[in-house]
């Protein structure tokens, strides 16, 4: 990336501790919401279905299915505005866009869970 | 072009613009040359290509060669052959106007370069002409084309203002300052910053 672009979000652009996460996992955002002039807290939790751009203006997209109608919403990473990120499933999937799922209902539209062995990796710690 | 956010979580479209350090390698006075301005160079030059005449100019400000050469009129502030001029001349919130050449488009046509809306429907007749100007004039009466008639041509790569630019932010260290929005030409472009 060019080195201006860089500096400057070093200066500007506060830092994050996020959980890794990737498309296909199941995550919830906790996104600050003003509300005349009272400020909440609102969570969105849903399928990562991107994750999109580089550096300090990149943007993921959570997918859930609200009430039996697809709601997408898109995020950017290093908006002050999120509060949180839990990683609630990783997910087993073969690509990195999932719009395929936007065709999918109901059954099909599940993401596979990738089971990671905890205790092998604690052993090999 | 990048963005920022805001306290407030509002992104902004801003660019990051190298403003300097120019040096002053020229100084016209109404008595010598008739107008107010002085001569700022910016960007270090490869000494190989610099030719002799460049050098002895450049050498009476007490500088090394220099890419880019450029004269503003009218610059009140009293300034001296050799003193530099950096990003401290702008303040936060203060607004100017960036002037660059836009991005080469090359031969376009009338849809993209004139924004007509071509012929708005694929069938009826319209084979292969979903993008064409139409009609360009009258028949007997004029019997010619008018001058300035807007056709297909070369696209981009001309002179522009974009005036009352705000500066969002000031690098001193760096010689940088974030403006909101666009300005024009690519990457690394050259731009001129009046106040």
């Amino acid at each position: 990336m060019n080195a201006a672009v860089q500096f400057v979000h070093e200066q500007l652009t506060g830092k994050k501790e996020f959980p890794k996460f990737k498309a296909g996992d199941n995550i919830t955002v906790n996104y600050k919401i003003i509300e005349g002039g009272k400020e909440r807290i609102q969570s969105f939790r849903g399928d990562v279905i991107k994750r999109q751009g580089q550096g300090h203006t990149a943007t993921f997209t959570v997918r859930k299915i609200s009430d039996g109608v697809g709601v997408e919403r898109t995020f950017p990473i290093y908006s002050p505005n999120i509060e949180s990120i839990e990683l609630n499933k990783t997910g087993l999937v073969r690509r990195a866009k999932l719009y395929f799922l936007r065709e999918r209902s109901g059954k099909s539209a599940r993401i596979k869970e990738k089971r990671v062995n905890t205790a092998a990796t604690a052993v090999a710690q | 072009m990048t963005s920022i956010f805001s306290q407030d979580g509002k992104q902004t479209a801003c660019t990051i613009i190298e403003a300097g350090p120019c040096i002053v390698t020229q100084v016209k006075t109404t008595e010598t040359d008739g107008y107010n301005a002085i001569q700022l160079a910016y960007g270090d030059k490869n000494e190989k290509h610099t030719i002799a005449a460049e050098k002895n100019h450049f050498a009476k400000a007490n500088t090394a060669a220099k890419k880019f050469v450029k004269e503003f009129r009218n610059y009140f502030t009293e300034k001296n052959l050799g003193d530099a001029i950096t990003v401290d001349i702008f303040a936060e919130g203060e607004k100017v106007d960036v002037v660059g050449t836009t991005k080469g488009k090359g031969f376009q046509g009338v849809v993209k370069r004139h924004g007509f809306s071509g012929v708005g429907e694929q069938s009826h007749g319209q084979h292969d002409r979903q993008r064409a100007p139409g009609s360009i004039g009258n028949s007997s009466d004029a019997s010619r084309v008018f001058k300035g008639m807007r056709m297909a041509g070369r696209m981009g790569n001309d002179r522009v203002k974009v005036k009352s630019l705000k500066i969002l932010k000031v690098f001193p260290d760096k010689n940088y300052i974030l403006v909101n929005g666009s300005v024009p030409g690519h990457n690394g472009a050259i731009v001129y910053i009046q106040k």
